[in-house]
């Protein structure tokens, strides 16, 4: 029988293992299509490792909207354009020893800031949700509805704005184009658009017809 | 047993890797945009850590405006980008300088 924290202590290194692995590929993939679908194995490992931080919320809302709608539309984008992959690596390797050595400082740097051993004391602890009775989503919803409502609604605003304008870069006018005109359309009288005449017969309807003459136009 | 700095080296990583590939993807725009993204992420892991080892909900509330905003972002980023691209048929930085910044 495994224990059940080494298990979630071995776990926890398998997602992160794929974590750093998949954002190292982002960062040094050739093909952007490649390196988009590793940045969403990246956020699909992020998620697995925040199920086990027990923010169960977060961690559906990240694949959902995240994954979902946010590296699909990166998708799209990066299927889109027509880009030269041959060009814009050009100084890769130029640049490639000055990032690994302020990579590697900066990590350095935040390590001995974050004092590995220090928090090493600090232990999950019962999860504060089950602690109140009640569900992560109902616990994060009632200080988001509550305490955080004006905040909240700001997003709202903020991703409104965003899509304006998103919509307002692409869109562009142009001319010479067909479009259908709903209005015109509906506000049209069956008077404009066919006439009915009424003319006489050409013949007689008791008389027949000599066969060469039907033929005719 | 996970511990608190497990989830903290675990950001610091993250976020050391999007700088690197901010330095060396200085063409591409594209990689760019996820470069931050990854580093949007990484401040988020330490967010959720911070929540669930503090026993704090503020935590959690702002990975969600995180995540709000940064949906916000990368979509006019890449209006940005299309429109760009639209433009001058290229996403190469060197080549986007016609501001003379």
């Amino acid at each position: 029988m495994i224990d059940p924290q080494v298990f979630q202590l071995v776990c926890f290194y398998a997602f992160a293992a794929v974590t750093v692995l998949a954002a190292l590929s982002v960062v040094t993939l050739r093909n952007s299509v490649h390196a988009v679908l590793a940045l969403v194995l990246t956020f699909f490992s992020t998620a697995c490792l925040w199920l086990l931080a027990e923010a169960e919320f977060l961690a559906i809302a990240l694949i959902v909207v995240y994954v979902g709608a946010v590296m699909v539309l990166f998708l799209f984008v990066v299927m889109m354009l027509d880009i030269d992959q041959e060009q814009l690596r050009e100084g890769f390797m130029k640049y490639l020893p000055v990032g690994l050595i302020v990579a590697v400082v900066m990590l350095v740097e935040m390590l001995c800031l974050i004092g590995v051993r220090a928090m090493n004391a600090q232990t999950m602890g019962q999860n504060p949700a089950t602690a109140a009775g009640v569900s992560n989503t109902a616990w994060l919803g009632q200080a988001l509805y509550t305490q955080y409502l004006l905040p909240f609604e700001v997003a709202a605003l903020i991703l409104t704005v965003g899509v304006v304008a998103a919509v307002a870069l692409t869109l562009r006018q142009r001319t010479g184009v067909r479009h259908q005109q709903a209005s015109e359309q509906v506000a049209v009288n069956a008077r404009d658009r066919v006439r009915i005449v009424k003319m006489a017969a050409e013949r007689p309807a008791d008389s027949q017809p000599a066969p060469a003459q039907e033929t005719k136009p | 047993m996970i511990t608190l700095s497990h989830y903290i080296v675990l950001g610091a990583i993250l976020f050391c890797i999007s700088v690197a590939g901010l330095f060396i993807n200085r063409k591409n725009v594209i990689v760019l945009l996820m470069a931050i993204e990854l580093m949007l992420l990484a401040v988020n892991i330490n967010f959720v850590a911070f929540s669930r080892f503090n026993h704090d909900v503020a935590g959690q509330v702002f990975v969600f405006f995180i995540l709000t905003v940064a949906a916000a972002e990368s979509a006019i980023g890449l209006a940005i980008l299309v429109l760009l691209f639209r433009n001058r048929s290229t996403v190469n930085v060197a080549e986007i300088d016609s501001m003379k910044g």
